[in-house]
């Protein structure tokens, strides 16, 4: 026992000097665990992440806006990649990580839950929802697991398009014709809330906030990464000339800050729980996907086994 | 259920005269699949000229407990560096 705790006590040690832990070296098991979730959680999201987009390929009003709109699903894809391979270095098989995705054992974020149900909506993602995941992923890059840290190294450096082809969409639409401006103008009072509930429950409600603090996978807490989100946010609004929906939003001199309303956690907890308008539709897109590719998986592996056979 | 394609561990030469460096691992049928998704997976923006697959159960590695005794011989021979040796400041281009 005495040697388990002078073990933690120098884990404890190289974190709070900044050393990078990597998948070789001894770790405690809560550190091990936390780790599988919430990298694999993230892959997840990643991966289901990109059938709200995907939905919207075929119907892109324009070539460039189609060429743009399949690179950034592509990037999801290998982020979702890059993740996974980061999860799996700390002994958990892609087979299980998928089986706990397709058995809906695991979460993923509870953005992807929601419709996408205008090309406005493509805008709007880009722009708040690849905006909040951004402000989430930076301080990510210096997690004190070294595989995860250098994924989101790669990760971030790819999301900035993301975000800004998406502000390019509500820019567009926004500054074009009545209508246009108006389903920039729904889209964003529909993915607000949302977006802001990408950062988790209120600090005093996220009880395992203050471990990933202590062990640097967490740098910031929720509240404080949801409020720099919305600070940058009011200003792009009014580039956007579009208003949040949120009459509560006021600058607060006094806290250099903007106040904002109460955010809806019942409708988070809800669809956390599972029921989301899209919850069913994801999980089952996502299912067909794996099952319909088996085929393909199994004649890679025939080919690969026959030309194998005929080199020896 | 064990479907899993083996496990590639990926090096990429980001530009001609520099070393391969590792980025990262995929699981692929084979070593011309591997390739491939390589290609697509880590250099979607022309990250590099030329890749390396190798199958991650062909490395060997350091074990990290024991990195202090297998890196010590080297620790104490700082005369293998050149500030180890006093030269007058006079002297020039060395």
């Amino acid at each position: 026992m005495s040697h388990q705790v002078e073990l933690e006590e120098r884990f404890q040690a190289r974190i709070d000097a900044e050393q990078k832990i990597e998948p070789k070296d001894w770790m405690p098991d809560a550190y091990r665990k936390t780790l599988v979730r919430q990298i694999s959680q993230h892959a997840h999201s990643e991966i289901v992440g990109m059938l709200p987009e995907g939905n919207w390929i075929t119907r892109a009003p324009s070539l460039r806006r189609k060429v743009a709109l399949l690179a950034k699903v592509q990037d999801e894809a290998g982020h979702g990649l890059y993740l996974y391979a980061a999860a799996e270095t700390l002994g958990v098989s892609r087979d299980e990580l998928y089986d706990e995705l397709h058995t809906g054992k695991a979460k993923y974020s509870s953005i992807f839950n929601y419709p996408t149900l205008s090309w406005a909506d493509i805008g709007a993602v880009g722009w708040l929802v690849d905006g909040a995941a951004i402000m989430n992923q930076v301080p990510l890059c210096k997690c004190s697991f070294g595989p995860y840290a250098r994924a989101m190294v790669r990760v971030c450096k790819e999301e900035s398009f993301h975000q800004r082809q998406g502000f390019e969409i509500m820019m567009t639409l926004s500054h074009g014709s009545p209508a246009q401006k108006q389903m920039a103008q729904d889209a964003l009072n529909r993915w607000w809330w949302p977006s802001l509930m990408m950062f988790g429950p209120n600090d005093d409600a996220s009880p395992h906030s203050a471990q990933s603090m202590k062990w640097k996978i967490k740098r910031y807490s929720n509240d404080d990464l949801r409020q720099k989100f919305v600070d940058v946010m009011v200003e792009q609004a009014e580039v956007l000339e579009l208003t949040i929906p949120d009459p509560d939003i006021k600058w607060n001199e006094e806290r250099g800050h903007y106040d904002f309303g109460e955010i809806n956690w019942e409708e988070f907890h809800n669809i956390i729980r599972g029921n989301g308008p899209c919850n069913k539709e994801r999980l089952a897109a996502r299912k067909d996907a794996w099952d319909q590719g088996l085929w393909v998986r199994e004649a890679a592996t025939a080919y690969a086994a026959k030309r194998k056979k005929k080199a020896s | 259920m064990n479907s899993e394609f083996p496990l590639w561990e990926v090096f990429i030469r980001s530009h001609g005269g520099l070393n391969h460096k590792h980025v990262g691992s995929l699981h692929a049928a084979d070593a011309d699949m591997a390739l491939e998704n390589a290609r697509d997976v880590y250099t979607r923006r022309q990250e590099g000229v030329s890749i390396w697959v190798v199958p991650s159960e062909a490395i060997t590695a350091s074990d990290p407990e024991d990195s202090d005794p297998f890196f010590e011989p080297a620790k104490d021979k700082i005369y293998r560096h050149p500030t180890f040796y006093k030269v007058p400041d006079n002297v020039k281009h060395m």
